[in-house]
């Protein structure tokens, strides 16, 4: 299939950026949406020109990496998949197709759809972790921990922080993404003892970071490609208002 | 270079790593905050390593290529990490896992080395599950197992089919403590280009800033390389299409010997490759096996839907070959099985390059709910890639090129052949043989960087406490530096057509045609002449747009390309070398009748370590003579 692609090209974090469109022939239905950018940009090298920067690594939904805007939706139109999982089958002959950055204060972009993300490591630096040295822990078993507890655990703690629900928020808030964090451990016995301290901590590195408050829309979980709920925003603030 | 020395304690295999420990040199907590160490890598290793150092109170300094330390590939490890727990009660013990491995990797690994990553297994799982990792527990709160390949116990820890994404995370979030604490600093989206070394020590490395594209100096008094494997050599792999070998292969270049480099393994279930521009291709995990059913049609091209071919008319070849193992035998040996029927024509889908692995079955007697608890993920992961759903369709997977056992020689202490150079995780060559068992990755990745390296650097370090924080304004440095931006200005003025991915994959395809799954001394020699037009094509006709003070990702993938053709080279020249099959290493002219590996204890029994000689020269072989106290070398059977 044919598409027409106006992709978002900007040279650094300074420099003011632009769409630029490239036709697209011979697209397959059975390419990734990123191998569909890899064949943009071999032809573009060949051609001596910059190639479209974007990150990108594991190809297979699990690092983070990849993430842009695409007609309008963090990571495609397709829910529940990141942009390396989204494949070409869900577009057709004759398609525009939008493609940008994450827009947010706290992401700035660094080249095309590059963006700078070390806001979300902050937040885990701050508080992010249950302090334990190795060689300290206790025999896994223990402390036995129900096996609800443990899974709604763990449905929180698949966030690959790809900052998806920052992009679709319009106030930019990271509330989707520091709660999954807090719910994983305000779930499990080895989180309680610095409950408190982790979920200030967090959330002051959160509103540092310049992320907005959570505006009750919802836009984060319909486009988490987790599937993160929202429900992790509630927890956050019940271990939020416990803290003080 | 003098024998190779590898400092394996006196004493029996059980007590060797507690003798070592209450023997080893300390360093007393003052003057660990004085001696600096670069770790490069963030992955279960890495961040293991970095994170314990930090803990100890050693000043450490951590890189990574990635925009942050949370995406290296362990990530993406789907299946389970092994631990000798025995909670099961089904026999399971440090011994008997130490011997699935040794077995497993066909007797080609070290047994020190090994009884002790089996050793502190357990220690891992204590630890993961402190940091909270929420592996899989039972009703009654306590931790679930799964079986994996080659074994006969249920010792695999898992979390879904994303082990290792929570065990990354759980590592990630001990190396953020850290980084709070001060005792690591952390740099991300840097590249390392060099090693430098002073006084025939590690002291330090050159990095390039993948944003600024600036090059800078680091220096060290020990660096430790955690940089994972060599996998995306074939191009299409089930690694993370930026993972590469230029970190180890600098040090390699820099005097660290390269162990067993053509042992490669070739995992047997992934997505098969879909179309011509697939960047990589995708795992599904081995712990499907222990519900699928591996078959293929019993008569050629047979090209009916799966669903309506009797089962009287299906082979379900790995329950017939292997009755014992079943769809549960080792990788190596399931990968060729699978390879075998298909180049005999018995393959599905439109290649005729792939096998069912079939859940009916499992489906049937466990229920769908069952099914999707276990591997729920995965599945979804399917039907994202293919369109095809494997709750009502067998899958179709195929094998692909996933894990190097061979890398950067190690000693005892996980020091390379370079004093105050280390190397662990899978970048080392050290624990799995010829072949690795399913979910002992995580586990040997995570037991090197939490619980063994930090155990052994003392050893070094105690020497090196008077040596003054390292001035990276030593001519080292500046000679170091200077070569990686002529390496750089070379790249950027060759100024021909082709991308360096392009390149790549044409290496790739040369490499797995020749020296993949399958290989013979005919294809070998030839590999070595394709290898050395293609890189004569590349170093004249490769194409890099813009400038190196910016980002420049053709720029990062011309550097990993070009040392790829090199590592290519010594790769096929390890496979010529071993006149025998073993483990992952299958040459054709030395199999059984039945078409299982052969190999030749008197003559190979040993580690061949790779001494580089220098441009244009042939490597020179160094033998490191297993030594087999404990256990028996026996043919390895399956069946």
């Amino acid at each position: 299939m044919k598409l027409t692609l106006k992709i978002w090209r900007q040279k650094n974090a300074k420099a003011k950026g632009t769409f630029v469109t490239y036709q697209m022939d011979n697209v397959s239905p059975e390419m990734a949406f990123l191998e569909m950018l890899d064949a943009l940009n071999k032809k573009l090298v060949e051609q001596d020109i910059d190639p479209v920067a974007f990150d990108h690594d594991c190809r297979e939904g699990i690092c983070g990496s990849c993430g842009m805007y695409i007609n309008g939706h963090p990571h495609g139109p397709v829910p529940a998949i990141t942009t390396c999982h989204l494949s070409m089958r869900f577009f057709k002959d004759g398609d525009t197709v939008w493609i940008e950055p994450w827009r947010a204060k706290p992401f700035p972009v660094i080249k095309d759809l590059i963006v700078d993300r070390t806001a979300f490591d902050k937040i885990q630096v701050a508080g992010g972790y249950i302090s334990i040295n190795a060689g300290a822990a206790p025999d896994a078993n223990a402390n036995l921990i129900p096996k609800k507890n443990s899974d709604a655990a763990f449905d929180s703690a698949i966030c690959i922080g790809c900052g998806a629900c920052v992009a679709a928020c319009k106030n930019a808030s990271a509330m989707l993404f520091v709660s999954a964090k807090i719910s994983q451990f305000a779930l499990l016995p080895q989180g309680q003892i610095e409950a408190k301290d982790r979920v200030r901590a967090m959330v002051k590195a959160m509103d540092e970071a310049g992320f907005g408050n959570c505006s009750n829309t919802g836009a984060c979980e319909a486009e988490c490609p987790k599937e993160i709920k929202l429900q992790n925003i509630a927890r956050l603030n019940r271990e939020f208002y416990k803290a003080f | 270079m003098e024998k190779l020395n590898s400092k394996i304690p006196e004493g029996p295999l059980a007590q060797k790593w507690t003798k070592f420990k209450s023997s080893v040199k300390l360093v007393n907590p003052a003057n660990k905050k004085k001696l600096e160490i670069i770790v490069i890598g963030t992955g279960l290793s890495g961040a293991g390593a970095a994170s314990s150092l930090g803990e100890l109170g050693y000043s450490v300094k951590n890189f990574c290529y990635q925009d942050s330390p949370r995406r290296a590939h362990s990530v993406a490890a789907q299946g389970g990490i092994n631990a000798a727990k025995n909670y099961q009660s089904d026999g399971d013990s440090t011994y008997r896992l130490f011997y699935d491995m040794i077995k497993g990797g066909d007797f080609r690994a070290r047994e020190a080395n090994v009884y002790r990553a089996a050793e502190v297994s357990t220690q891992v799982i204590d630890h993961y599950t402190a940091l909270g990792v929420p592996f899989a527990r039972d009703y009654g709160g306590t931790l679930d197992t799964r079986s994996f390949g080659g074994v006969q116990v249920s010792r695999t820890f898992y979390a879904k089919g994303q082990t290792g994404q929570q065990c990354l995370l759980g590592a990630y979030s001990s190396l953020n403590r850290q980084i709070k604490k001060g005792n690591v600093k952390m740099y991300p989206r840097r590249e390392m280009l060099d090693l430098v070394i002073i006084d025939g020590k590690a002291r330090g490395i050159i990095t390039r800033n993948l944003i600024t594209g600036e090059i800078e100096r680091h220096g060290a008094h020990a660096v430790v390389l955690a940089t994972g494997g060599y996998g995306t050599i074939y191009y299409l792999s089930t690694l993370a299409v930026n993972s590469n070998a230029s970190a180890a292969w600098k040090a390699h270049k820099k005097g660290a010997l390269f162990a067993n480099p053509s042992f490669i393994q070739i995992h047997p279930t992934c997505v098969p490759q879909l179309n011509e521009f697939q960047s990589k291709l995708t795992l599904m995990s081995e712990s499907l096996r222990n519900d699928g059913r591996v078959w293929v049609p019993k008569s050629k091209g047979d090209s009916r839907p799966p669903n309506i071919i009797p089962s009287e008319e299906r082979d379900y070849f790995l329950e017939r070959r292997y009755p014992a193992f079943g769809n549960l035998v080792p990788r190596d040996v399931a990968s060729r099985a699978a390879k075998e029927r298909c180049d005999a024509g018995f393959g599905v889908s439109e290649t005729g390059l792939a096998v069912y692995l079939d859940f009916t079955d499992a489906i049937k007697k466990q229920g769908k709910k069952a099914i999707e608890n276990k591997y729920g993920n995965l599945f979804d992961m399917y039907v994202t890639i293919t369109g095809i759903d494997p709750y009502t369709e067998p899958m179709r997977i195929y094998p692909a090129g996933h894990y190097t056992m061979g890398g950067l020689w190690v000693d005892y202490e996980l020091m390379t052949t370079i004093p105050g150079l280390y190397s662990i995780g899978e970048s080392n060559f050290s624990d799995h043989g010829a072949n690795r068992l399913g979910a002992s990755s995580l586990m040997q990745a995570a037991g090197d960087g939490y619980f063994i390296l930090p155990n052994t650097i003392s050893n070094y370090l105690a020497d090196e406490i008077k040596i003054p924080p390292v001035s990276t304004d030593r001519p080292e440095f500046v000679e170091t530096e200077k070569a990686a931006v002529e390496r750089i200005n070379k790249f950027l003025a060759i100024k021909g057509k082709q991308t360096a991915s392009s390149f790549h994959k044409r290496l790739g395809k040369i490499m797995w045609d020749y020296c993949g799954m399958v290989r013979n001394e005919e294809g070998l020699k030839k590999a070595l002449t394709l290898i050395n037009d293609l890189k004569a094509e590349f170093w004249n006709d490769l194409n890099i747009p813009g400038p190196d003070s910016e980002v420049n990702q053709e720029l990062e993938k011309a550097g990993r390309v070009a040392d790829y053709f090199e590592l290519a080279e010594l790769l096929v020249t390890d496979a010529l070398n071993r006149k025998e099959s073993c483990g992952a290493h299958f040459r054709e002219e030395y199999q059984t009748p039945e078409g299982e590996a052969q190999r030749n204890d008197e003559k190979y029994a040993y580690v061949a370590a790779w001494e580089y000689a220098g441009e244009g020269q042939p490597h020179i072989l160094h033998k490191e003579e297993l030594n087999f106290v404990e256990v028996e070398m026996k043919v390895r059977s399956y069946k």
